[in-house]
């Protein structure tokens, strides 16, 4: 056994350390180097979820119920990974209209509406204190566990009268820390970072304590888990514990009510809500904060089970409370500093619940019940205090007080009764009630005050009927006989049973009757009426925060305010430095060198109500803001008036912006397309009107000759036939003209057909030879071919090919000096291609004629001399050798004739192999 | 006395029916093969009237045309263009250059005898 005085000190010595670390936590964050605004201190001080319950009441839990402790601890994790986006939605929300606590933002959601404010709190309040008394009753069996004071049992509850006073004492021990921590001075976004630092600090030293009991229970006392779960496995009442079946008797159902609850309530709990959503320094935090905290609460619960079935292998069933099983454990090894340092891990845990707890359920007490009604009393309103941050923090300290106060009054009244973990979720099933309003008010703008007040209203008093009054009635305090024959006697009325459904757990239950009535007043009320102005203000501020950003939100105020009253009035709540302080900063912002200057529109009047809304909460604000300025009401008309504007304007702004880009773009296409279609429509218009020119030019002949001779019938015969001649060559001009162009458009579209063959060049070169010979006679001229005495074959199209070389040679044909002329036509096999020449021995072609000969109606040659053609068939040959896959060019100087050469390239051995076989 | 008329044209078979025509009509004609030529020859020989073609190597019908317009020396010349391009923009800007009358290629042999006709009976 430790003695008393060992006991308190160490807990002294450890409550000074932690305000010690409270105390440089505000020290580095008046000098601006806060120390909680990284991911790992704000995940850390989440895990202020685990309170004693977890510490020792998990161990309890499954000792009684086997994994049955694991649902708790499903649901944060669960509400980390999914409704995280729920969070930054609360977090982005309060920031953006100075919300301190969930009464606030309930209120401030449906219309600023005191009534609600004042219900959320009572509810808090109602639903927190067993929640505090489990932390007192934990501290101060542990304490008896540790001390041993009486000597009637083994390891005895502390029943002693004594150390029922001893409890009060530490109730008010933790009332002083707490308004050390939490209620020392008055901040209008109400952050306490020395609390979050010391609140992170606490989540450390509650993890190790417990792993290292854990370490000591599962490796030092056993040998390990497998020696443990092997034991437990061995024995058939311990077995029992490991199995889900029997683990439950709720089933699934159960499981799925303890996840869901756990879920809402790591999100809606008081303090849950301070420190993830009020002491949020920076909402990129919450991102880390979805793994990290997952990853704690599974440390944390490693040892549950090992220390359970190690306390329950050791001590039996029924000698030891197995919530104790942490301290006793240790203790009954004779390790007494490591049972001291359990102590300390709980104590952590339970101070830590109890600060954060009670800060956050004072403020709600200050700013929605005690405020409101001291601003409705005419003598407040009349005696204009000077100063009234005295008076709130007065408040603020008085309501820490009373809560503590009140947990002790349940501890006394109903604390015996009950174990840790059924008392923490009949708070959690209390904490539920919040969800309904907090997530129609963010996501669904038709909720409103009525709906919301209703669905609070019902799910309270079921909660309250279901839950809380059972869990009294069963201490004693209360005649049982309603809990078994309903209430008047009426049997559908029993509170665990109402209307008759049975086969649910208590908890179960209450959460189903309690969230049922919640939900449905909640939306039935709110769809009976259309929102109210201010409801449909705030539900849009709330609903749509994201997409209205950071700025200032949207005025929907009409009125006459004046800098000398609001100053002032905020100078009341916060203090004339303060105050002042504050709007210099405001009109800095707004450009403006002094107060004075400020304009006295709606966003300083917003501006006001804000601060003020930090401090009071936002119903209060109101009421304080419309008492100092002269306002008109605005009808919900004017209102959805006003955001209609608004978000036409905004809408059309944006799809101005988005059109004018839109626009640009589709300019700069046009643009582009524009200048390639007159690209293309010159290439066309160059290519029509050659085209004309060259299918007018014979016309014009034929037709002249044509009319001549019919005009004149006596026209002589050598004339006639000399006129009949030229008609007959200018129409076979145009017949070739035609289908050149035709062949060029065909082969230009990709719409000729290729017909390909193997094809000996040998045999084609001299059939073309062949073909050409007469013409070359009729000039007087001489063609030489150079054949070589084998060659590979191509696979190409033979008649295109010949096509080719018939057009080099006709051309050799036309240019060759009369009667001297000498054409040479040479085949010759190169390495991976044949290769043919055509040379004659013409005029020549001048070097700046060289790349034109081969562009469309471009003839080479002297005008005068030019002989007949089209102007294509050389723009076409080359287009043949091309498709191939070879190359058309010509070598000429002028006087020394030209060299017209082409190659083609031979098919791979594989791919001719490949044409033989299909040939 | 019988008038002048220069041919100036590239294509021989329009030239010779040109040629033909023209004498039928009792005219004394001359021949240019290109611009050079044309300028040239209407420089020399100042004909009544030049049936210029515009597509023409080394100068263009519209060159020619607007040499002649612009000399003094040449302001009796009449200038017949004809054109196998048949595109308003080009009968506009033959007309613009000072040409006295425009014909696209082919051409009606009696509606061009009658348009040589009235032009030089112009003065």
């Amino acid at each position: 056994m430790l003695t008393g005085t060992v006991v308190v000190a160490a807990s002294f010595a450890y409550l000074m350390l932690l305000f010690a670390v409270a105390w440089y936590g505000d020290r580095r964050a008046e000098q601006g180097r806060s120390i909680i605004a990284n991911p790992w201190t704000y995940a850390m001080s989440l895990a202020v979820y685990c309170t004693a319950w977890t510490y020792f009441g998990s161990v309890g839990r499954a000792a009684s119920g086997g994994v049955w402790f694991l649902p708790i601890y499903l649901g944060p994790t669960l509400a980390m990974s999914l409704s995280w986006i729920v969070m930054l939605k609360m977090i982005r929300i309060s920031r953006t209209y100075r919300i301190t606590s969930i009464a606030d933002f309930i209120a401030s959601r449906y219309g600023k509406s005191h009534l609600l404010g004042g219900l959320v709190t009572i509810i808090a309040v109602v639903g927190m204190v067993p929640y505090i008394a489990l932390q007192l009753k934990a501290i101060s069996s542990g304490y008896s566990v540790l001390t041993g004071s009486d000597d009637s049992g083994v390891f005895p509850f502390a029943t002693a009268s004594w150390f029922n006073d001893g409890t009060l004492y530490v109730a008010l021990t933790l009332a002083v820390f707490t308004v050390l921590f939490g209620a020392r001075h008055l901040d209008a976004a109400e952050r306490h970072e020395g609390m979050v630092a010391a609140i992170a600090f606490e989540s450390v030293v509650k993890l190790l304590a417990f792993l290292v009991v854990g370490g000591f229970v599962t490796w030092s006392v056993y040998e390990g888990f497998g020696d443990i779960f092997a034991r437990a496995f061995a024995n058939p009442d311990l077995a029992a514990l490991l199995s889900l079946q029997t683990a439950s008797t709720a089933g699934y159902g159960g499981w799925f009510a303890m996840t869901l609850l756990a879920l809402l309530s790591v999100i809606f709990l008081p303090r849950q809500f301070q420190v993830t959503v009020v002491e949020n320094v920076n909402e990129q935090h919450l991102r880390r904060a979805t793994w990290l905290f997952p990853a704690y609460l599974l440390l944390i619960n490693i040892f549950v089970l090992p220390i359970a079935l190690g306390g329950l292998l050791y001590f039996g069933r029924g000698t030891v409370d197995p919530d104790t099983f942490v301290l006793s454990l240790p203790l009954a090894h004779g390790e007494k500093a490591l049972a001291l340092l359990a102590f300390i891990g709980g104590l952590s845990a339970a101070t830590g619940m109890v600060i954060v707890e009670t800060i956050a359920v004072s403020t709600m007490v200050c700013n929605d019940l005690v405020m409101p009604l001291l601003l409705s009393t005419k003598r407040f309103k009349r005696n204009v205090h000077p100063d009234l941050t005295g008076l709130l923090l007065g408040i603020r300290r008085g309501a820490i007080v009373v809560v503590l106060l009140l947990g002790y009054l349940y501890f006394r009244l109903a604390g015996e009764a009950y174990a840790l973990v059924s008392i923490g979720l009949i708070s959690f099933a209390a904490v539920a009630q919040f969800a309904p309003a907090m997530l129609g008010g963010m996501y669904w703008r038709g909720g409103t005050r009525d709906g919301a007040f209703a669905g609070l209203l019902a799910g309270f008093v079921v909660w309250a009927y279901t839950l809380m009054l059972p869990s009294v009635a069963k201490s004693g305090w209360l005649d049982r006989d309603f809990l078994d024959q309903g209430l008047f006697g009426l049997d559908y009325l029993r509170p665990e049973q109402l209307f008759g459904l049975a086969g649910l757990d208590s908890i179960s239950h209450a959460l189903f009757w309690s969230l049922t009535a919640n939900i449905a007043c909640y939306v039935l009320v709110s769809l009976a009426r259309v929102p109210t102005g201010q409801e449909a203000t705030q539900a849009t501020l709330f609903v749509d925060v994201f997409s209205r950003g950071q700025d200032a939100p949207a005025t929907f105020w009409r009125g006459r305010a004046q800098v000398q009253d609001l100053q002032p009035l905020v100078a009341r709540f916060l203090g004339a430095e303060r105050a002042r302080r504050m709007f210099e900063a405001y009109a800095r912002e707004r450009g403006v060198r002094s107060i004075e200057e400020l304009k006295p529109d709606a966003g300083l009047v917003q501006f006001a109500e804000t601060q003020l809304a930090g401090a009071i909460g936002s119903a209060s604000a109101r009421v304080m803001v419309s008492s100092v300025v002269q306002e008109e009401p605005l009808g919900l008309d004017e209102v959805m008036d006003i955001l209609d504007e608004a978000s036409q304007v905004r809408a059309y702004s944006h799809e101005l912006e988005e059109k004018s880009q839109a626009l640009e773009a589709a300019t700069a296409e046009l643009r582009a397309a524009n200048e390639r279609l007159t690209e293309l429509d010159r290439l066309k218009d160059d290519f029509m009107s050659s085209v004309t020119h060259e299918l007018r030019t014979p016309l014009t002949s034929i037709r002249a000759f044509s009319e001549m001779l019919l005009d004149d019938p006596k026209i002589d015969l050598k004339d006639r036939t000399r006129f009949l001649t030229i008609i007959v060559s200018e129409t076979e001009r145009l017949t070739r003209l035609v289908n050149q162009v035709l062949d060029m458009a065909k082969i230009e579209s990709g719409h000729a057909e290729w017909h390909n063959t193997d094809i000996d060049m040998r045999e084609l070169v001299g059939h073309a030879a062949e073909t050409t010979d007469q013409l070359f006679r009729d000039r007087g001229a001489v063609l030489e071919i150079d054949l070589p005495d084998a060659a590979p074959h191509l696979r190409a199209d033979r008649d295109r090919l010949l096509q080719v070389l018939l057009n080099l040679l006709s051309n050799a044909a036309k240019f060759v000096p009369d009667g001297a002329g000498v054409a040479r036509v040479r085949l010759s096999a190169e390495t991976g291609q044949l290769r043919v020449d055509v040379t004659d021995n013409g005029p020549g072609i001048a070097p700046e004629q060289l790349g034109v000969i081969f562009e469309k109606f471009r003839q080479g040659g002297d005008e005068r001399s030019r002989p007949q053609g089209t102007g294509l068939g050389l723009p076409i040959s080359r287009q043949i050798v091309e498709h191939f896959g070879g190359r058309l060019w010509v070598q000429s100087r002028p006087g020394e004739g030209a060299t017209f050469s082409f190659v083609l390239p031979l098919p791979l051995e594989s791919e001719r192999g490949a044409g033989h076989a299909m040939t | 006395m019988a008038k002048k008329i220069l041919i100036a044209d590239d294509e021989q078979n329009i030239v010779i029916s040109l040629e033909f025509l023209m004498k039928r009509e009792g005219y004394e004609v001359s021949i240019a093969n290109d611009g050079d030529e044309a300028a040239r020859r209407i420089r020399a020989e100042k004909p009544d009237l030049v049936l210029l073609d515009v597509m023409m190597p080394k100068k263009s019908g519209f060159e020619v045309c607007q040499e002649v317009k612009s000399d003094p020396e040449l302001q009796s010349v009449r200038i017949l263009m004809l054109t196998a391009k048949g595109r308003d923009t080009e009968v506009a800007k033959g007309l613009a250059l000072g040409a006295d009358a425009y014909m696209t290629k082919p051409f009606s042999t009696k509606e061009l005898v009658e348009r040589v006709r009235s032009l030089l009976a112009e003065r």
